[in-house]
């Protein structure tokens, strides 16, 4: 187990120690305008916690600001009184990332959501941070472009979030995830100056801060212009949804399919509960009772994927598939899709509540892996859930619980960690997409030795001197996690009574 | 805060008095609300905080602020049943804001279901908040006036009078216009052009079916739909029969509750839904057919509103089990009366009380494509309200409008040369918005015309056509703002 090195806990800023006062009020409502300030306690308690509810802080304020200028003064007057900000987007991340803090202030991005500009020709468009993922797909829908990043929760997620956690999804197997595809920033950094990061070619010269901008999980500042790169629509889309007797039977198909030189679009997994979840949430046509079902997409060019999309199926008989169904149309892709989207989402209709996760393990070990997440499940007596982005060996365990029953939550948190860390212990990493948030800061030593941390608190601080963007996200502090940063401790925010669980 | 803040008067309100229980006190078990049905707290534990009803929320496209979404307005009913906020203007405005319009239910994959929710609160509102004055009386007042049809022909022949009077046009040229306050104007703006000859036409009691009847339907006539769309009611009689039904519409039908229900106002509800299924008690009908949407997804309500009642339990669920949108029962026959074309380019609008609240949006759709030349476009961003929302667009006509102007943007983007919805509500108020002329019809209205062999959309588009008066052509810039700046 690792200890802090000196030089970390140097890098540390102390917690900031900026209120919000009745002047900083004031001024902030004169830099927004009245209608974009929020300071009644019912409103501001609806912005205590995002999609990962078992953290909840109640901010001081929160400020909904219009355009760039307005960030930039808000997060000057943040900068001047030494007030501890944190950005929101549609609050639908599941790491607690804009779990906002103790008297401290939440700039909501949600009123910036224009679409400043679409340049067709060199497929690029420019955006304010707040409109969604797929909101600027259907923007430039016309055009026959769309932005590739798709997350499961891309109807409602904005591209600043997207930025801030660098997002994936089902198709970021062959396209990339969203870093691969934002050209340039605005941004405004920690005390309040407006600066552009990247530029509209793809590859700027000089070292590039945007990309240290993207996946920092609003820790750095806040992003509030993005020229997104956009891609055309493929000539053609085949999907097929392969039913198997067994986990390993679908992971071996995976690493075949893979192994044969094909790039699909995507490959997504999912299991019995998972396709219960979601039959009765959408009826996507998937099999019930079926223990795990391979989604296979594949896009490009039509001789090509016609070929191609024969030696898919071809493989998954090789692997002994029991069912082949073949999207015969765009509304019945779009079921398919439909159904694998709403997967968490609709994972309230099987259990009262439920813990995602968000690991990676090399794609070789899917089918053991997937043996052992049975095994701790039975242990703990809790039962998991997988929907996962298996191309690129993306788990999404959702461990099932219910919280009005004494302990269980505590029991399933336990379990969710167990399995990422196992994830580790494979070869993988705590997080695919979701990020660090405020739910794994303290699980970082597990991945990162002392000279790793050291270099992202460096960079942190070079930012953020003062500690003051999203203080208390990613990186493991003592006061967070205690002196020798382990995963199996309450957090101490907790046990101060400052956060809460549900 | 705690639980101990939480201490708010009780309404004194006598025309908001309940007469289904004294209402006890809050912060008994239920936070801020009383024991008569306050939101369940398993149907508010089903929402898993995801955000995917976000997008689809009318109020949280307009400001983009959690306590104006679902989710946050669900996040709201679970600190009121914990007690943990006050039961105040704050708390109140943040569902007097909701249109109902159940745009949430159709998007939430964890299937959360709203609409039970919010119709738990809203009657808990009422009992236990006190309005401003100005408020209390703008809602008694048309509460007086809609769901009652004879007060509302008087109101009528006065208003045809006053826009041929000239007072009106006096009353446009000067300032005055502008000092009315909002809610006025939103009244005097929304009021349907009368036609004094068709203020007097009523529904025959019995319709017989042309040629075999295949079923024996009852009607409801709608109380502002009878009044003022009577030709709605005409037509929908007239296509009914003509596919083989027999129509019994009984006099003595009243309001059937739908607006009542919406604001909250349950006991004056659920006197009107138990006065409604009397009236039909003695019609012996395989079906009951409503062609307004707001009507219909009350009547199919009644069950689950008199659940407590074991006088009527039973027989409005009955009763709700009948009930049809006049578009689901022509979808279920197979079409015998003949079709003439109808030429021309047809939005449909999704009423949210039909789509949202019905899930009723293949069956309309697909009566009008049994009509020959029409071609039938969906409207961009068909999920989210028109603003009209019953009485929403009276009591809160500044989010009203706006939303009324963007969906006429939509509307716009299609560029038809007509529109069809089911509901009058979304007709006014697409057409208060609408910066020229543009025919609009109930889909039955487009149906009967077709089986009678005129053509409405050609009369429309000929010179002297069916065009709006001057008056009604509106100063309203059609487009608002700046795209995607709500
Ligand atoms: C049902 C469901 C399914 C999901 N599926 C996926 C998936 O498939 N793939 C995936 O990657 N994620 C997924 N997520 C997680 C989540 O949607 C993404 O992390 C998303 O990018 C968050 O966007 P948001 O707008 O909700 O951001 P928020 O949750 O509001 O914020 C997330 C982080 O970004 C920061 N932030 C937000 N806006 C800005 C800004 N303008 N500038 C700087 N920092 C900012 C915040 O401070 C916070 O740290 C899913 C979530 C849910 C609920
Ligand atoms: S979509 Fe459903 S579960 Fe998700 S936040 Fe909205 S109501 Fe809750
Ligand atoms: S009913 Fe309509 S306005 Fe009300 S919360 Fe749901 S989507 Fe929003």
């Amino acid at each position: 187990m690792t200890t802090y090195a000196g030089e970390y806990l140097d890098l540390l800023p102390e917690p900031p120690a900026g209120r919000v006062t009745a002047a900083f009020r004031a001024d902030v409502a004169r830099a927004v305008g009245p209608g974009g300030l929020i300071t009644e306690p019912a409103q501001l308690r609806t912005y205590e916690c995002d999609g990962l509810t078992g953290y909840r802080v109640t901010p001081a304020l929160v400020v909904l600001p219009a355009t760039t200028e307005e960030v930039a003064a808000v997060v000057r007057l943040c900068a001047r009184d030494g007030v501890p900000f944190v950005a929101r987007g549609a609050g639908t991340g599941l790491s607690g990332g804009a779990l906002p803090v103790a008297d401290g202030i939440v700039i909501g991005l949600a009123r910036m959501r224009a679409v400043l500009s679409v340049d067709v020709d060199d497929q690029r468009a420019v955006v304010q941070p707040g409109v969604t993922n797929a909101g600027i797909s259907a923007a430039v829908a016309p055009h026959d472009l769309y932005f590739a990043p798709d997350p499961s929760s891309q109807v409602v997620c904005t591209i600043g979030g997207n930025v801030a956690e660098n997002s994936g999804g089902a198709h970021c197997l062959k396209y990339g995830f969203t870093t691969n595809h934002v050209l340039a920033l605005t941004f405004v950094t920690a005390d309040g100056d407006v600066v552009q990061l990247g530029g509209d070619a793809p590859d700027p010269v000089g070292p590039d801060l945007r990309a240290v901008v993207l996946g920092s999980e609003g820790t750095l500042g806040v992003v509030t212009e993005i020229t997104v790169r956009l891609l055309r629509r493929p000539e053609a889309v085949r999907t097929l949804v392969a039913d198997f007797a067994d986990a390993e039977d679908a992971g071996n198909a995976v690493s075949d399919i893979v192994a044969a030189g094909i790039v699909p679009a995507a490959v997504e997994m999912l299991d019995e509960l998972a396709i219960d979840a979601c039959e009765r949430a959408v009826q996507a046509g998937y099999t019930p009772g079926c223990p795990a079902a391979l989604v296979v997409e594949l896009d490009g060019v039509a001789a090509e994927v016609e070929d191609e999309f024969e030696r898919v199926q071809e493989i998954c008989r090789r692997n002994r598939t029991t069912h082949v169904r073949i999207a015969a149309d765009p509304e019945e892709r779009a079921r398919v899709w439909k159904g694998r989207k709403a997967a968490f989402a609709a994972m309230g209709r099987i259990s009262p509540d439920y813990f995602v996760q968000d690991g990676v393990i090399p794609r070789t070990r899917l089918g053991s892996t997937l043996t052992r997440i049975r095994q701790m499940s039975e242990q703990a007596g809790l039962r998991v859930a997988n929907v996962f982005h298996a191309g690129d060996g993306n788990l999404h365990p959702l461990v099932l619980y219910d919280g009005a029953v004494p302990g269980e939550a505590e029991r399933a948190e336990h379990l969710a960690t167990a399995i990422v860390e196992l994830c580790v212990e494979q070869g993988g990493s705590i997080t695919g997409e979701h990020g660090v948030g405020s739910d794994k800061a303290c699980s970082m030593p597990k991945m990162f030795g002392p000279d790793d941390l050291t270099v992202m608190a460096r960079v942190r601080a070079a930012f953020d001197p003062q500690g003051i963007c999203n203080p208390g996200k990613v990186l493991p502090t003592p006061r967070l996690c205690g002196e020798r940063p382990g995963p199996h401790r309450p957090h101490p925010l907790e046990a101060a009574g400052v956060i809460e669980r549900l | 805060m705690t639980a101990g803040e939480t201490g708010h008067e009780t309404s004194r309100d006598e025309d908001l008095r309940l007469t289904v229980a004294p209402p006890p006190a809050g912060g008994d078990g239920a936070g801020l609300f009383d024991l008569h049905h306050p939101p369940s707290a398993e149907l508010i534990s089903d929402c898993v905080h995801c955000g995917f009803c976000l997008p689809t929320c009318p109020t949280y496209a307009l400001w983009g602020e959690e306590m104006d979404s679902p989710r946050g307005r669900i996040y709201l009913m679970k600190l009121g049943r914990e007690g943990a906020v006050a039961l105040d203007d704050t708390y109140v405005q943040h569902f007097d804001a909701c249109l109902g319009c159940m745009a949430c239910v159709t998007a939430c994959p964890s299937g959360v279901q709203y609409d039970k929710l919010i119709e738990a609160v809203r009657p808990q509102l009422e009992r236990h908040h006190r309005r401003e004055r100005h408020d209390r009386l703008f809602r008694a007042a048309v509460f007086a006036l809609f769901p009652h049809p004879g007060r509302l022909r008087v109101a009528a022949v006065l208003g045809a009078a006053y826009q041929r009077s000239g007072a009106r046009r006096l009353l446009h040229r000067g300032r005055l216009w502008s000092l009315l306050p909002d809610r006025l104007q939103a009244v005097e703006e929304l009021m349907p052009p009368a036609r004094l000859r068709r203020l007097a036409a009523r529904t025959p009691e019995v319709t017989p079916a042309v040629g075999t009847r295949r079923r024996r339907v009852g009607f409801l006539t709608g109380c502002v739909q009878r009044v003022f769309f009577a030709d709605v009611n005409a037509a929908t009689v007239r296509v009914l029969a003509a596919e083989g039904c027999e129509v019994v519409a009984p006099r003595a039908q009243r309001c059937c509750g739908a607006l009542s229900e919406h604001a909250g106002r349950e006991p004056e509800a659920l006197a009107r839904a138990r006065r409604l299924i009397d009236v039909f008690a003695a019609t012996d009908v395989d079906a009951i057919v409503a062609n307004v949407a707001g009507c219909g997804s009350t009547l199919k309500e009644y069950g689950r509103l008199l659940r407590d009642d074991p006088a009527y339990a039973e027989r409005a669920a009955d009763f709700s089990a009948k009930v049809r949108d006049v578009s689901e029962l022509l979808a279920e026959l197979e079409p015998v009366a003949p079709r003439h074309p109808v030429e021309g380019r047809l939005a449909y609008h999704d009423a949210c009380h039909l789509g949202h609240a019905q899930g009723v949006r293949a069956q309309p759709r697909a009566v009008l494509r049994t009509i020959p030349g029409l071609q039938v476009t969906d409207i961009p961003e068909a999920e989210i309200c028109c603003g009209s929302a019953g009485i929403y667009n009276l009591v809160q006509p500044g989010p009203a409008g706006e939303l009324g102007r963007r969906k006429v943007e939509k509307v716009l983007s299609v560029a038809p040369d007509a529109l069809a919805t089911a509901n009058p509500g979304c007709l006014l108020q697409i057409r208060r918005y609408w910066p020229g002329d543009l025919p609009m019809f109930h889909p039955v209205e487009l149906l009967d015309a077709s089986i009678r062999g005129v053509d409405p959309i050609a009369a429309a588009r000929a010179p002297g056509g069916r065009r709006r008066p001057p008056w009604l052509r509106r100063r309203h810039e059609a487009r608002t703002a700046e795209p995607g700046r709500f």
